[in-house]
């Protein structure tokens, strides 16, 4: 693992843009898994374990290659490693919805669904990037996803047209949910100058057909779609929730104890 | 944990129940876990196109588009499989244990059954 550096003073503005970019791109991978491996021994039935266990670990390996490729642009001798291990929580520009904590399994299952959809139209437009690695991980990451929102969708549908219970969990995942997925489609200055710069998707263009899916499935499901209010940002900035530091404390300690361990 | 129909046979059909034994058992502990307890499937996977199916191994689903799904998550995960079949474990008739010999054993000494007294050329593979 290399050791972290200090910023890359010399890097173009345009290299500046696809690092950072990049770096949204995987910290909102990397949170995301870390959080879902929680379940891991703790789901409702084994299959369901090895299921949830499978999508956390898409979610870092998608996290692994846009922080491995983030460092090889910035050049300043910081491996993947080194951005997951050795940031701290401001340095971090995930989206607020995936640091939250899991709740129960139809809190767990809105989420994956709400971000499955949102990953797969993102990662489809990606695949067009003028940046060849970028594609090239979009293109592996969207098969991926659109695996977590088919789960997360029938899930979403059994759990909202099931017993009472089930679908007053379900609800209640998606009403607790719903006001951090306006973020999804805030655009960033990173994300827009990404989009300018050819590399990049503006996320505002992916609302519509998140929309359309999101509405079928809870259409399917019975669900009601929650009212949109309050709308808390601030993930793409470095502003977090409390949850976050919680989080780091738990994926970074081993290297923050032992620096450099390898096993 | 796995329960394959031939190992449950011996049971008596619920509906041969004497009443009061259904009822009782109702309030047990066991009855609630057998209520919640999700259908078995038993899984089939073609590791390869033009391959046959073969027996995975066994899981629980609420239904079974999920049992696929759940076959998917457990059985493929390191690449083994193009194709899923997933059949109700009610819905296999099997052999019982005890029809073994009568069944099987006459088969032991038809020895010219076997097709191994021709050669097979070399360029032939699948065999």
């Amino acid at each position: 693992m290399a050791v972290a550096a200090l910023k890359n003073d010399t890097l173009s503005p345009d290299r500046q843009v696809l690092f950072d970019y990049a770096v949204m791109l995987g910290d909102t991978a990397l949170i995301h898994g870390q959080r879902l491996s929680e379940w891991t021994s703790h789901a409702p039935t084994v299959e369901l374990d090895i299921a949830l266990g499978n999508q956390a670990l898409d979610l870092i390996g998608q996290a692994r290659m846009f922080l491995e490729y983030a460092g090889k642009v910035e050049e300043a001798g910081r491996d993947e490693d080194a951005l997951a291990f050795l940031r701290d929580g401001f340095d971090f520009r995930n989206l607020l919805i995936v640091e939250l904590p899991n709740g129960d399994f139809g809190h767990t299952m809105a989420r994956q669904f709400i971000m499955g959809v949102y990953s797969s139209l993102l990662y489809e437009a990606l695949s067009a990037s003028q940046d060849d690695q970028l594609a090239g991980i979009a293109k592996k990451a969207v098969k991926e996803q659109r695996y977590h929102a088919r789960h997360g969708g029938e899930w979403l549908v059994r759990l909202g047209d099931g017993t009472e219970e089930s679908h007053a969990r379900a609800q209640r995942g998606l009403d607790e949910l719903w006001p951090y997925t306006h973020e999804l489609f805030t655009t960033d200055p990173v994300e827009s100058a990404a989009a300018e710069l050819g590399f990049g998707v503006d996320p505002s263009g992916l609302r519509a057909e998140w929309d359309g899916l999101v509405d079928d499935v809870l259409a399917r499901a019975g669900l009601s779609r929650p009212e949109d209010d309050w709308q808390p940002d601030g993930g793409k900035r470095g502003e977090h929730t409390e949850n976050l530091g919680y989080i780091l404390a738990e994926l970074q300690f081993l290297q923050r104890a032992y620096p450099g361990a390898e096993w | 944990m796995r329960r394959l129909p031939m190992q449950t046979s011996a049971l008596p059909a619920p509906h041969a129940m004497p009443r009061e034994r259904i009822s009782k058992s109702k309030e047990s502990n066991e009855t609630m876990t057998d209520k919640n307890e999700w259908p078995l499937f038993e899984v089939f996977i073609r590791s390869k196109q033009g391959l046959a199916h073969q027996h995975a191994g066994s899981l629980h689903a609420a239904d079974a588009e999920m049992a696929i799904e759940n076959a998917r998550d457990v059985y493929t995960r390191r690449s083994e499989g193009q194709s899923i079949w997933v059949v109700p474990s009610t819905a296999i008739t099997a052999t019982s244990p005890d029809d073994k010999s009568v069944l099987f054993d006459p088969a032991d000494t038809k020895v010219y059954r076997h097709p191994t007294f021709y050669d097979v050329p070399d360029e032939v593979e699948c065999l």
